[in-house]
């Protein structure tokens, strides 16, 4: 066992595949030379040398479109995409190219990539830099997606995603590179598709993803201190979405709440609260609640990034409308 | 055009070409005619007029290079070898067809033959291809990847992203420009700041400047088999212009008025496959043999037609399969 950090973790799962599976490769802007901008694939390029870890002009659609063509032709590999809101301009690549590959051609391709991305804000990066654009992926059928709020899972799920014969997308919350946590020695593999249960409890479930789980489990203890006992769950994977842990635990609690870091419209909080509303409606004892950044860009000054991103103090707010 | 001596290939190789040539031209005219017919549904961008790109390459290819074309990829799917009744289903919507029916005219495939795919987005399948190359590079299987693409997306980001990248990493890919003039409805000259959209940006990667008539299947070929062998020798990538002509509009629902009755009428003349007759003819080859080469290519035609609307539609079950690897859509438990 090993306290790593999250950035740690990030150059130890994809160590971790690349060891074990000649066809992984990687490629990114800065990734290699300079370790990444974020420093999270340190040690990659004298481990593997550079024609498996291998620096990119800044050219987005060359990236993705590199993993896709080398996916189509024997190859396992990942991409970095800086930040996750440069996947806008290579969108055409993921959403119309990489992700309808399967179905339109019924079969004939396979594409086993993984695409990583720095996410979300809180590091008072300004609108192009700080977007949370997970629903984004969610929404384009044929893209698997995950979002490791911790180290073992950066390592855990990153090794399925890099093991899955299909594309997944992991989204990695930048404001949590520098967290630590213990992470196992030796191979470490998650399964994708599988939510957590970080915190138990029984009056009310709380559904969070990435930076928000962390927040959420603060906002339980001190919920805790109200006497509310809240159940917290990390999703973990939009897709797959593990509907399971979710609607086993509402059934016990009967309260739900989401917290999500993106913009309100069409979260990922929406799909997962319109699951419970239609099949566990009559479990419920009160509204569901979803907390969310507003429908906004994110802004730059800290006192105001600080009002839009969820907050411990309005999780615990929506928690006790839901349980009012 | 390429002032260049064409080196002719082996009688065998330009019968081929003929053959090909042909079959792709009865192809495209039978999809035309069952569109009129309502038989197919949606668009179709025909490559009428095109058939000597589309020959001339895959004649040089060996059978596992691999090939990424447009949405006007009727005839490169066909010419490396992908069953033409399973391609005459996939624009019928039929069961049999190549992807059953989930593709349609625009995203042909037949992996199994090294038809990439036909990609319906302009310039996307440019780096895609560069990966496939950069893949045959790391696994060393000496495949060649050819690209083959429209004039209109020279002036595309991925276009100059791909050749940036392919050049960077010396890739074997060869980028095809089948330069028919027009992009869907403009002439490409008209917004595009240079004379050859393609061949005067290879300067910009440190390419050369290739044009061939393409129009000429034995001067695409030697040009396609120049091209392939540096890619598969490892000097790297090229970008081809082919300076040819659509035939008809740019997809079923456009009759081309735009274009001058003068400049079709001299391109009309330029047909690559009637002046390809009259070149075999002039050298030596057999009326009977060429009139056999058609008639083969009429009765393939048929044949596939008859196979394809023989075809079953697909079925509710056919809906929900094929999004991921394990053959369902299953997103959630």
């Amino acid at each position: 066992m090993a306290e790593l950090t999250y950035r740690e973790a990030v150059a130890r799962g994809i160590a971790q595949e690349m060891e074990r599976d000649p066809t992984v490769y990687f490629l990114g802007e800065d990734v290699a030379a300079a370790g990444g901008v974020f420093k999270t694939t340190e040690g990659l390029l004298e481990r593997f040398g550079p024609r498996r870890v291998r620096d990119t002009p800044i050219s987005e659609q060359a990236i993705i479109g590199a993993v896709m063509g080398a996916a189509m032709n024997g190859l396992r590999p990942i991409a970095e995409i800086m930040f996750s809101d440069f996947f806008a301009v290579c969108w055409d690549l993921i959403a119309n190219q990489i992700a309808k590959a399967r179905y339109m051609t019924n079969g004939q391709v396979a594409l086993p990539l993984v695409i990583r991305t720095a996410n979300g804000g809180g590091v008072r990066f300004g609108a192009q830099h700080s977007q949370s654009v997970e629903s984004w992926a969610m929404a384009i059928p044929g893209l698997k997606v995950v979002v490791p709020s911790s180290p073992v899972d950066m390592v855990g799920l990153f090794a399925a995603a890099v093991r899955d014969p299909d594309p997944v997308i992991v989204v990695e919350p930048k404001v949590l590179y520098s967290t630590k946590g213990e992470v196992p020695d030796g191979e470490v593999v998650d399964r994708l598709g599988t939510a957590r249960v970080v915190r138990a409890g029984e009056d009310v479930t709380i559904c969070a993803l990435g930076a928000m789980v962390p927040k959420a489990v603060a906002a339980a203890d001190v919920l805790a201190g109200d006497g509310v006992s809240a159940e917290v769950i990390d999703v973990r994977s939009l897709v797959p979405l593990d509907v399971t842990t979710v609607l086993a635990s509402v059934g016990r609690t009967s309260r739900f709440v989401t917290v999500e870091e993106n913009p309100r419209l069409c979260g990922w909080g929406a799909e997962v609260a319109s699951i419970v509303a239609e099949e566990s409606f009559y479990s419920l004892d009160g509204p569901i609640i979803r907390v969310t950044t507003p429908h906004l860009p994110l802004p730059s000054a800290d006192a105001l990034e600080d009002l839009a991103i969820p907050s411990v103090e309005r999780i615990v707010e929506g928690v006790r409308r839901a349980v009012h | 055009m390429s002032s260049e001596v064409v080196t002719l290939a082996d009688e065998a190789v330009r019968l081929d070409m003929y053959r090909m040539m042909q079959e792709a031209r009865l192809f495209e005219r039978r999809a035309q005619d069952l569109f009129l017919e309502g038989l197919v549904k949606g668009t179709s961008h025909l490559a009428l007029g095109q058939e000597a790109v589309a020959a001339g390459f895959a004649a040089a290819l060996r059978t596992d290079d691999l090939v990424f074309c447009t949405y006007r990829g009727h005839v490169h799917t066909l010419l490396r070898g992908a069953p033409m009744g399973a391609l005459m289903a996939e624009l019928l919507g039929r069961a049999t067809g190549i992807c059953g029916g989930k593709g349609g005219s625009m995203h042909l495939t037949s992996v199994e033959h090294g038809a990439m795919g036909s990609y319906a987005i302009v310039g996307a399948h440019m780096p895609i291809a560069a990966g496939a190359a950069w893949a045959a590079q790391e696994r060393e299987t000496g495949q060649v990847v050819v690209c083959f693409f429209g004039d209109g997306t020279t002036n595309i980001g991925a276009f100059h992203e791909a050749l940036n990248m392919a050049v960077v990493w010396k890739l074997p890919v060869v980028f095809v420009c089948e330069n028919n003039l027009y992009m869907e409805y403009t002439p490409i000259g008209e917004v595009t700041a240079v004379e050859h959209p393609a061949a005067d940006r290879a300067s910009a990667y440190g390419l050369a400047s290739i044009i061939v008539d393409g129009n000429d299947a034995d001067a695409v070929h030697a040009t396609a088999l120049r091209v392939v062998d540096r890619a598969r020798s490892g000097g790297g990538p090229s970008l081809v212009e082919a300076k040819t002509y659509r035939h008809g509009g740019h997809s079923r629902a456009d009759p081309a008025k735009y274009r001058p009755e003068a400049e079709v009428k001299a391109w009309l003349a330029r047909d690559p496959i009637p002046t390809y007759r009259e070149r075999l003819l002039d050298d030596g080859v057999e009326s009977a043999t060429l009139d056999k080469i058609e008639g083969a290519a009429l009765a393939s035609v048929d044949r596939a037609t008859e196979e394809a609307k023989a075809g079953p539609f697909p079925d509710a079950s056919q809906l929900m399969t094929e999004l991921w690897a394990d053959g369902g859509s299953t997103w959630r438990n």
